[in-house]
């Protein structure tokens, strides 16, 4: 952590009003990301999601990678968390004070994500000390799509037949017969 | 910006889904922290690309977008199922296959 925060400071140019946007948008998805997996409530669960899934093209438009940012904010915040809520109500799933956490495993469980994060934070500041990333202007949608459309065409129509296939499989797999 | 900011958020970040899949008996809230993990991975995705420059980040984050819409349809449609045949989706009383 200390080798972070010399080359923070050795910074020559430093980008403060980027990194201070950084650091308060990473603390939110922190605190939001710790409260969907401890409430209690699950409608409050999708909501925090949601902070989450913002404060995700947050950094993305950081990261100067705006179609990717819009992307999110339409499937993510748009449809995936409205999905999670039609779930919730369609199975009736505890809206009130239920217990929804396994008491016995929550020791363990932090005890796994505490490692997981040391080892993983040890390896990252050691590999990548003081690698910048220099946003000098947002990623061009149209090279993006270029590339999607020629060099990535056939993953492409993966995915296209993917969304497909998951989509008759639910309904397939949720109608009443 | 320093690459390892968006990385050590993207490990914190996973290792929170983590926990949360760990720790969850609800099958939704489940589903929840696996999208977690899925935007940790995203992140680190779009990182990568910022760093050299190159657009693959950015397209390979469009296809796990993607793909996390799918699993996500999918998975709503077997806690569905789940609940119509045993009026409950707690996990852990899924034990069908238990040995």
């Amino acid at each position: 952590m200390s080798a972070l925060f010399a080359a923070i400071s050795s910074d020559t140019d430093l980008m403060v009003a980027q990194n201070v946007f950084f650091g308060v948008i990473a603390a939110t998805m922190i605190v939001s990301a710790l409260k969907v997996v401890t409430t209690k409530n699950v409608v409050h669960a999708a909501l925090w999601l949601v902070v989450v899934l913002a404060g995700v093209a947050a950094q993305f438009i950081l990261l100067g990678a705006e179609f990717v940012a819009v992307t999110q904010v339409l499937v993510y915040i748009g449809a995936v968390v409205v999905l999670f809520l039609f779930g919730v109500m369609l199975t009736r799933a505890s809206l009130g004070d239920d217990e929804t956490v396994a008491e016995e495993k929550r020791a363990i469980a932090s005890i796994v994500g505490v490692l997981l994060f040391s080892v993983m934070a040890v390896a990252l500041i050691d590999t990548w000390a003081d690698d910048r990333v220099v946003i000098d202007e947002p990623q061009r949608v149209a090279e993006v799509s270029d590339s999607i459309f020629s060099q990535y065409i056939v993953p492409f129509e993966a995915v296209s037949v993917l969304l497909l296939a998951a989509l008759i499989g639910a309904i397939v797999v949720a109608r009443k017969d | 910006m320093l690459l390892n900011q968006f990385l050590l958020l993207a490990a914190a970040l996973f290792c929170i889904g983590v926990y949360g899949v760990l720790v969850r008996k609800n099958a939704i809230l489940v589903l929840m922290s696996v999208e977690l993990i899925l935007n940790a991975v995203n992140i680190n995705l779009v990182a990568f690309g910022a760093l050299t420059d190159d657009v693959a980040g950015e397209v390979f984050a469009l296809f796990t977008i993607a793909v996390a819409a799918a699993e996500v349809g999918i998975g709503l449609a077997i806690v569905l199922l789940m609940y119509r045949n045993r009026r409950s989706i707690d996990l852990s009383e899924a034990d069908l296959m238990k040995g």
